[in-house]
């Protein structure tokens, strides 16, 4: 079998005696979108923030592309090609749109000790932040600061952002978070265009957005994968059914 | 926003650089020898917004780094090297090292502890001159002024303006090409949203680090200047009430703005000049209490006066990048 994109072997995180992460194995396939569900506080930001390495774990590994990971910072985790976005949106606010994406490409375009040619007109940053911004519906609001997006337009900016890192893994921590009905389905279908591009760890509370678009779902409670399968299995299980979906989400 | 901020930086240099014929003219020298420690403080204060305003860095020892430049100055000329190409950049290269060692401390910390980390060093560097009894101690010592083999006669007050005048314009290009590079870019965007940059895959420490140090060597040419003007060096250029005037220029003028920190300089060193003798025409007797009125204006100021005196020039509006 082909490397995994990402393996989490035995990963543990605790907050006092609040067990977030409680012994978790993961693998996450190449090219695959993996969704983990879970009821709230199951600790699934508390993973992504120990993938991103924004949290350190109290045990385990996490294994990015064969690669051993678990003591690189953050930014050094985003230079081998992970991103990821916030359930609670962190953009640059008093930047524009464009702006934000811009350092976003600049970020994958080598070291930063430029000093001298300004960043705003050089084409090499900003038309792979066009093109992104194009992609994710955002282009007419180019040049609209950040702050003054509106919150579905925030949430797609902060996607914007993780894209333009180019990453071949994804993190996408409630993508759909606070978005309405049209605003969502016009997430899924993104989601879906990204599908093979990039390996995808999809957190989702929205039900149809999982079952649409995951080839897996790992079912996160307080903190251990209780299962993980094809969405069909995911359905059937007994013990899913017990400890998180309610019956209309698996007849949806 | 960013053609408004060139043109008022313009126009106040224009009017900066008519200040040697004007005083000429109304024969009134002491104008030029005025003016000239204005533009020295405002290179300081343009050099602390780099890292205040673009980089979001309270950095509360600022004159740490004129008192390192002014020393360098003044210790050459103990040793009876006068000639202005060695001092400077021995100023300069021991303004960069202290910033650097400084930085790579401090910026490990932030908020609160930044402050004090920051003010630490530069009170230590403050009682380290102090104690420094071959160079003075408390005292200071005299400093002559640099020699440019000919070139130019720093005794000479317009000549000595005009170089000032000259790092002046210099500082105020270097750091408004810096601001808007990439590696600006990432100073900026470190101060609106640093774990957001960190995930992006930037090392922020390291950015902000050089951040720090060109902002530190900056102003260590201040400080080589300082010693040219005063024709002294004393630890008291480096006490922390040094570094907090130098943030009120800032933030009096308008932090994260490239001319705000010179219309602060110009403001508060006009203010300081002034305000006991208008106190004095006004109730006799007053103006020796001058700080008495000078310190709810600058409160007023920081906490009333949003976007400092550049404001009034200007309508701002986000990032200026
Ligand atoms: N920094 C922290 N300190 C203490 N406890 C924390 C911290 N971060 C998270 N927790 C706790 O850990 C548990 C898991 O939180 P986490 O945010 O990972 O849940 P989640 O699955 O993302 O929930 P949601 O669906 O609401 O986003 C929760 O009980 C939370 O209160
Ligand atoms: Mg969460």
């Amino acid at each position: 079998m082909a490397e995994a994109a990402l393996r989490i072997e035995g990963l543990s995180k605790s907050f006092g005696g609040l067990v977030a992460t409680d012994n978790l194995h993961l693998a996450i396939e190449s090219g695959e979108i993996h969704a983990i569900i879970g009821p709230n506080g199951a600790g699934k930001t508390t993973l992504v923030a120990q993938l991103a390495g924004e949290l350190k774990p109290n045990a385990g590994q996490v294994i990015f592309a064969g690669r051993d990971i678990t003591r690189l910072t953050m930014p050094a985790r985003a230079a081998l090609g992970l991103a990821r976005s916030y359930q609670i949106t962190s953009v640059l606010l008093n930047f524009t749109a464009e702006d934000n994406v811009a350092l976003a490409a600049q970020a994958v375009a080598g070291h930063s000790f430029r000093f001298w040619r300004p960043a705003r007109s050089d084409p090499a940053l900003r038309q792979p932040a066009r093109e992104v911004l194009a992609q994710i519906g955002l282009a007419e609001r180019a040049d609209t600061l950040a702050a003054n997006l509106s919150h579905g337009e925030q949430r797609q900016l902060e996607i914007a952002m993780a894209l333009a890192t180019r990453p071949s893994l994804l993190l996408l921590d409630e993508p759909m978070a606070g978005m309405g009905r049209e605003e969502s389905g016009r997430m899924v279908a993104l989601l879906e265009s990204l599908k093979g591009r990039h390996t995808i760890l999809l957190i989702e509370h929205d039900m149809d957005a999982v079952f649409a678009l995951a080839d897996r779902i790992t079912v996160l409670v307080y903190g251990r994968a209780i299962a993980t399968g094809r969405p069909d299995e995911i359905r059937n299980n007994d013990e899913v059914r017990q400890a998180y979906l309610g019956e209309e989400a698996i007849d949806a | 926003m960013d053609r408004r901020q060139i043109l008022v930086a313009v126009i106040g240099l224009a009017l900066f650089a008519l200040v040697p014929p004007l005083a000429g003219i109304f024969d009134q020298p002491f104008y030029v020898d005025m003016f000239a420690r204005i533009m020295i403080f405002a290179i300081a204060a343009v050099s602390l917004d780099l890292i205040l305003g673009y980089g979001g860095m309270v950095s509360f020892g600022h004159a740490a780094y004129i008192g390192v430049g002014a020393y360098a100055v003044g210790i050459l000329s103990y040793y009876g090297i006068d000639n202005g190409f060695v001092q400077f950049p021995v100023a300069i290269a021991a303004a960069a090292l202290i910033a650097l060692v400084f930085g790579l401390m401090s910026l490990r910390t932030t908020g609160v502890y930044f402050i004090m980390i920051t003010l630490a060093f530069a009170q230590m560097l403050y009682f380290l001159g102090i104690s420094l009894e071959e160079f003075g101690g408390d005292d200071g010592m005299p400093a002559y002024r640099s020699e440019f083999a000919g070139l130019i006669d720093l005794t000479d007050a317009d000549q000595f303006y005009y170089l000032v005048f000259a790092f002046l314009v210099a500082a105020l290009v270097v750091t408004h090409r810096l601001i808007h590079s990439r590696f600006g870019a990432v100073v900026r965007g470190a101060k609106a949203n640093e774990r957001r940059m960190q995930a992006m895959g930037f090392p922020t420490y390291r950015y902000k680090l050089a951040a720090f140090t060109i902002a530190g060597t900056m102003c260590g040419i201040a400080g080589a200047l300082f010693a040219n003007w005063n024709e002294f060096v004393s630890p008291d250029a480096m006490h922390w009430t040094r570094s907090g005037e130098i943030m009120i220029m800032v933030i009096m003028g308008g932090m994260g703005t490239l001319i705000g920190p010179v219309l602060g300089a110009t403001g508060l060193l006009l203010l300081e000049e002034y305000l006991p003798e208008w106190m004095e025409a006004l109730i006799a007797g007053t103006g020796e209490h001058w700080m008495v009125v000078m310190g709810p204006i600058l409160i007023a100021i920081v906490l009333f006066g949003r976007g400092g005196i550049y404001a009034l020039f200007a309508r701002r509006g986000g990032d200026d990048g």
